[in-house]
């Protein structure tokens, strides 16, 4: 166990450099004089010299490896346009928390309402529960999340009577992108924990189960769910993680100061320590997200392996 | 169904003893039946065809019946709309009587969907953006599946590939999708190919994770070791056993990822870095009318498009969903 741990990790970190390198590499593709707000009016001598302070005159590998060598000393450099000359640790450092908490109140409200919404619909399979909820979730899925988005933030605000934008001191503004953010989660717990769980009521301990005269709530909630939940288990992590890090849409609809619509904004402003930093931050974020989904699978069901299943990741 | 069943057995079983309880001769209940030699000497022959049998479930699906009627209605018109008497160009901006152009005009007779920001006709615009936007979609999902397939059948089904795409996939899967979305729309100029490009790059490692994880499960089923025994080459192994078993599933990927396609399409055109305004697509439209949205009375622009959109995408999932099910020979019964 330790010793797949050890090797687990390890391949993670060069999976992350591996990544990291592609972008950093891809990120320099990008054209010059978006670098220089003022292009045109420079000479080719400021030009030369801007790209010199900023390292960039230098072939692609020695940039690279200088990158990883501040790496290795948690130097993730200094946002050269985002705010000019602030490291970017202390950029990202205030910005996590709002789209951690936002994260993690969706992520909450996605499972209150998601797990006993797909339980309730394999339990009333063909039902009218079932169907209404079925609809959910072909809405939910199939329109892109950018359109709904739009129309619960016109009308929701309507409704709820808060303004269109956040404001940290008015926790009621954090109630739309909740739960915008939540929907997504909602129809995909709610849809796989139904299908799983159609799948298990079909095998034979359920029967015996039955036959023992379980009534149908403890053959729901304590054999069925229970199964049912591990194959889930695996995304847990990755969703949770993936929600925590904030959303792209949901953070610029409504001007939210956290992480997410900063990616966006610094690759538009060609800033490459930020661009790199957050790139790192995500991809961390999907690979730990990953081990710690075979991890909960693991301790949840204690037929499943490292040793088995060790080759294949 | 199992009920269903249970009915019919019941009316069989009773009609039978009705017969018997009726106490007739011998010769009226069985008669010889005559002999024919060619009858005899004729082999059992399956009437069972694939695709009919994939086309008679589909059929029985009311609901995405009327949605394909609809969709194919949509596409066919987007074609015939541009054709039709009386139709404005959808880049043209329409000036009024004292040569200003028509800004925001509620809907009309004249412009049945009214005029956008700079004075150009929505209606026009809708078509031809529902029309760029399928383009886009179907496009994305044709090259998905085929470079998808490809990969996914080598990686599934060549052991000594399996190590290097699978080291390839944890790479790839975890740079998160906007990012590169982003940095292909930003390197390349916008336009279509540089979308669908995009779009393209960031879909096909799903398809070939999918289209391996099944390659893997049937692979050494014994049908296909069989076939190996008898001396069929891996080409034929991959074309004639394994990718019929997987038509229904890839259709299934390739029916979603197309609303996927239009879906990110819009994403692309929110953060700005979409089509030129040029050429109109469901993302610019929703995106112009997201501008407008503060004030109730311009919010036709945003809700029209997004109609559309929501017809388009949710037909797409559930004709797909409903064509895969048919697609498994398991519900031919």
């Amino acid at each position: 166990m330790a010793k797949y741990l050890a090797k687990r990790l390890l391949r993670s970190v060069l999976t992350l450099m591996v990544i990291l390198s592609i972008v950093f590499v891809l990120v320099r593709q990008m054209p010059i004089d978006g670098y220089f707000p003022n292009f045109e009016k420079l000479s080719e001598e400021q030009i030369q010299n801007g790209l010199h302070q900023m390292g960039m005159d230098r072939p692609l590998i020695a940039q690279l490896l200088s990158f990883f060598g501040d790496l290795l000393h948690g130097n993730l450099g200094i946002s050269r346009i985002y705010r000019t000359n602030v490291p970017v640790t202390e950029i990202l450092g205030p910005k996590i928390p709002v789209s951690v908490r936002l994260g993690v109140f969706s992520l909450l409200l996605s499972m209150i309402v998601g797990l006993p919404m797909g339980t309730m619909m394999a339990r009333h399979k063909n039902g009218l529960f079932d169907h209404i909820g079925t609809g959910f979730i072909v809405l939910i899925e199939a329109v892109p999340a950018a359109v709904y988005y739009l129309f619960i933030q016109i009308y929701g605000t309507d409704l709820l009577h808060v303004s269109m934008l956040y404001d940290a001191s008015r926790p009621e503004t954090m109630i739309l992108p909740v739960v915008s953010m939540a929907l997504g989660n909602i129809a995909y717990y709610a849809m796989w924990l139904r299908r799983y769980m159609v799948d298990e009521s079909n095998k034979d301990y359920v029967m015996l189960a039955r036959i023992k005269g379980c009534g149908e709530n403890r053959i729901m909630f304590r054999h069925i769910f229970r199964n049912a939940f591990v194959p889930m288990a695996q995304y847990l992590p990755t969703s949770f993680l993936n929600t925590v890090i904030g959303s792209i849409y949901i953070e610029s609809l409504y001007s939210i100061p956290g992480m997410g619509g900063l990616l966006v904004d610094v690759i538009k402003r060609q800033d490459n320590a930020m661009i790199q930093a957050i790139v790192l931050l995500y991809a961390s974020v999907g690979v730990i997200g990953l081990l710690l989904g075979d991890l909960l699978m693991v301790f949840l069901d204690p037929r499943i392996s490292f040793s088995k299943k060790g080759g294949d990741r | 169904m199992a009920r269903l069943m249970h009915a019919k057995i019941a009316e069989a079983e009773a009609h039978a003893s009705q017969a018997l309880t009726q106490d007739l001769e011998e010769s009226v209940l069985f008669s010889v039946a005559p002999f024919d030699e060619r009858a005899a000497e004729s082999t059992g022959e399956s009437n069972y065809s694939y695709w009919r049998s994939t086309l008679r479930a589909f059929r029985h699906n009311r609901l995405a019946m009327i949605l394909l009627c609809l969709m194919l209605l949509i596409v066919l018109f987007t074609f015939i709309q541009p054709l039709l008497p009386n139709q404005y160009d959808p880049n043209l901006v329409t000036n009024g009587s004292n040569g200003l152009p028509l800004k925001n005009k509620q809907p009309s007779s004249e412009h049945l969907m009214g005029t956008n920001s700079i004075g150009q006709d929505l209606w026009a615009r809708l078509w031809a953006g529902t029309r760029n936007s399928l383009f886009i979609g179907i496009s994305v999902a044709l090259i998905e599946a085929l470079v998808g397939i490809v990969m996914g059948v080598l990686w599934g089904y060549v052991r000594q590939l399996d190590f290097l795409f699978t080291e390839i996939y944890n790479v790839l899967d975890n740079i998160p999708t906007t990012i590169i979305l982003i940095l292909v729309s930003f390197i390349l100029k916008p336009g279509m190919g540089t979308i669908i490009f995009a779009l393209s790059v960031t879909g096909w490692i799903g398809m070939a994770r999918f289209v391996r994880n099944q390659v893997l499960i049937i692979r050494d089923r014994d049908y296909n070791v069989a076939s190996r025994c008898l001396g069929a080459g891996t080409w034929r192994v991959i074309t004639r056993n394994l990718l019929p078993y997987l038509v229904s599933v890839i259709m299934l990927r390739m029916a979603l990822s197309i609303p996927g396609a239009i879906g990110s399409e819009v994403f692309i055109t929110y953060i700005g870095l979409g089509l030129p305004a040029s050429i109109p697509s469901l993302g610019n439209l929703i995106n112009e009318g997201r501008k407008l949205m503060m004030s109730p009375n311009l919010r036709y622009q945003l809700i029209y498009p997004t109609i559309i959109l929501s017809v388009v995408t949710v037909s797409f999932y559930i004709v797909g969903n409903a064509f895969s099910d048919a697609a498994d020979p398991k519900n031919h019964m």
